[in-house]
């Protein structure tokens, strides 16, 4: 039961952030920004050496109070993050293991597509909403480098991503 | 016969249109019409599998020979094209035409009831229910147009298509990008990134689809999946006949043909897929245009074994080159709005350099508008020039003449920049010259000086 689930691309930009709709989206973008750090810090950790070793699952990044943020890596440095409640206990490592993998084999699906441009935001009906209500600008994404709304071009429209990212809000997969 | 009845259900099609229009958001009213035929020629009877529309699930009026003023019954029941949302009261096809159905005939017995049910239903979601899988649904023809177009991009019809290629290849459909990657994320079953045949056509036909404006399904329908497309067309005909025929139709021979048939049709829509030669003969187009907006849409015309099934709005698919295509001998009404057609046809045909791509879009209307012209193969070539043409309007004359006088500006501007090109061209060879010259003199004289100082190292 993921709370926040965000693909962020090898530069440190989000590509996808969705966040259920009834919390506040900006605590969320910020989690995930300050996640990063972590990320990073977890990526050199491991050495240039151990690349081919590195382990694709990071694991807890942080906790905090309310939430715990899980981190993972794809050999393209493309991150994925997730914001799952604190209070939901009985949510295992494996289980993390697993929707992380799920969430990797979709974003495959939508590298697949000839017409998404590696970059471009992935763009879904519902992930827009939330973001747009909350935010002043509409169809914006905090830029976590520069700390202003930066409009990402060329969003290219997966279902199927978002689909499985809402399975992943819903219940544990 | 049965051009004219495509002639009148043309007519009549925007006005139905217009009142079934109301949930879709189509571009155009064409397109609905457009949509509606392609339904129609749907041949079997089709059992609303899964509708991508919301609408009731009721058998699609296919079979709906109603001879309604505006003439639908004939052509339909002919074609066996169910025919959306007849104003008249919707009478079994059966007896009309309904002889000339053959064998389709016997289904429309049997959806009769439901047919009926289903236009009491709700004229105004006829649009959207009578097909409920009708648009997903491909037919022999559309099957060979696709599997054409892929051999033309692949040869090995049992291999695929890269993701580049097809990309390339479909972007020409002029839709939005977010749109093509929506279909091929449906059509892509493996997401493999390539496309096999089956999954290739199902993207095809979805982007016809699309164009004719049919909204998205959210999932892909049953009848485009790979395993059934397998199964239903066991072995595409590699007919090199079709496949010649539309290589020929490329150079704008048809075009007298085509325009006759295009002068009704809408060709907005057709406009867009014929992009690539869009912007050499745009004026040509928009002669074609023209004139397929003004005669009449032969859709109906579409003789039932085609089925190309769409109406005179600007047809998704190219009139395909059908050798089977059976002239339609009605044009009698259209002739008139024919006569004009020879002219327009005339110009047109400079613009046919259509690219396959092209050719589908306007198989339809072309197919439609055969009956007029010449049933030939070639047909398509000239309509799917005509498509790009500009959006139809009704005075081809006029417009023809300005398109002229356009075509000869635009000729008399190009060449003057060829000449100051030219001219520049000239120039930097001669300068260039020079410099070869000097250089080689300074050759000469380094091989001069090499020559004075070889004794000298020699000792």
């Amino acid at each position: 039961m993921a709370v926040c689930i965000a693909v962020i691309a090898k530069e440190n930009y989000p590509l996808y952030i969705r966040s259920t709709p009834t919390e506040n989206e900006l605590k969320f973008h910020y989690m995930v920004h300050t996640s990063l750090d972590v990320v990073d810090e977890k990526i050199s950790a491991m050495g240039k050496a151990l690349v081919d070793q590195r382990e694709l699952y990071l694991g807890l990044l942080y906790p905090t109070e309310d939430y715990k943020v899980y981190g993972y890596v794809t050999n393209s440095k493309v991150k994925f993050v997730m914001v799952v409640d604190s209070s939901n206990t009985a949510l295992r490592d494996n289980e993390i293991r697993s929707m992380f993998r799920k969430l990797h084999n979709s974003y495959t699906d939508v590298m697949c597509n000839p017409f998404y441009n590696p970059g471009d935001r992935i763009q879904s009906r519902w992930a827009l909403l939330p973001v747009s209500a909350s935010s002043p600008g509409g169809p914006y994404f905090l830029c976590p480098i520069q700390s202003r709304w930066a409009l990402l071009l060329c969003p290219i429209q997966s279902r199927a991503f978002d689909n499985m990212v809402t399975s992943m809000m819903i219940q544990v997969c | 016969m049965m051009s004219k009845n495509d002639g009148e259900i043309r007519f009549g099609n925007p006005a139905e249109l217009h009142g079934t229009k109301v949930q879709i958001p189509y571009l155009t009213t064409e397109k609905n019409s457009f949509k509606r035929m392609d339904d129609e020629d749907k041949q079997e009877t089709q059992s609303p599998t899964m509708s991508p529309l919301a609408s009731p699930p009721s058998s699609p009026p296919h079979y709906q020979r109603v001879p309604l003023s505006h003439g639908y019954s004939k052509l339909r029941s002919s074609a066996e094209q169910m025919h959306p949302a007849p104003y008249e009261a919707r009478q079994p096809l059966v007896q009309p035409e309904g002889s000339s159905s053959g064998g389709p005939g016997t289904k429309p017995l049997r959806h009769q009831a439901s047919l009926i049910r289903s236009f009491s239903v709700e004229r105004e979601l006829q649009d959207n229910s009578s097909y409920p899988d009708e648009p997903w649904r491909i037919t022999e023809e559309q099957r060979e147009y696709y599997v054409n177009q892929f051999r033309s991009l692949q040869p090995d019809p049992s291999s695929f298509i890269s993701g580049s290629v097809a990309k390339n290849f479909f972007t020409k459909s002029k839709l939005s990008i977010p749109e093509l990657s929506y279909i091929w994320e449906l059509s892509d079953a493996d997401c493999d990134g390539a496309l096999t045949l089956p999954e290739f056509c199902a993207a095809f036909h979805l982007i016809v689809a699309r164009k004719n404006g049919y909204p998205l399904p959210e999932g892909l329908p049953p009848t485009l999946q790979p395993e059934y497309l397998q199964a239903a067309f066991p072995k595409p005909k590699w007919d090199c006949q079709l496949f010649d025929s539309y290589s020929e139709s490329l150079p704008a021979n048809q075009q007298p043909r085509d325009l006759n048939r295009m002068e009704k049709t809408s060709v907005k829509d057709m406009a867009d897929l014929p992009v690539p030669t869009q912007d050499v003969t745009s004026d040509d187009k928009q002669a074609l245009k023209s004139t397929i907006n003004e005669a009449l849409s032969k859709d109906v015309s579409e003789d039932p074994a085609t089925k190309s099934g769409l109406l005179p709005p600007p047809p998704a698919l190219p009139p395909r080159p059908c050798p089977s295509q059976s002239e339609q001998v009605s044009e009698a009404e259209l002739l008139p709005q024919l006569s004009r057609a020879p002219s327009q046809a005339v110009e047109s045909s400079p613009a046919k350099k259509d690219v396959p791509y092209s050719q589908p879009p306007s198989k339809p209307i072309r197919r439609k508008f055969r009956p007029e012209n010449q049933a030939t193969e070639n047909q398509e070539p000239s309509t799917a020039a005509s498509g790009p043409a500009s959006a139809a309007t009704m005075k081809p004359h006029p417009t023809v003449q300005k398109q002229s006088s356009k075509q000869k500006k635009a000729i008399q501007t190009a060449i003057r920049k060829n000449k100051e090109a030219n001219a520049v061209l000239a120039r930097l060879n001669s300068e260039l010259q020079q410099q070869l010259k000097e250089v080689h003199q300074e050759r000469i004289a380094l091989e001069n000086q090499l020559e004075q100082l070889r004794p000298v190292t020699v000792l």
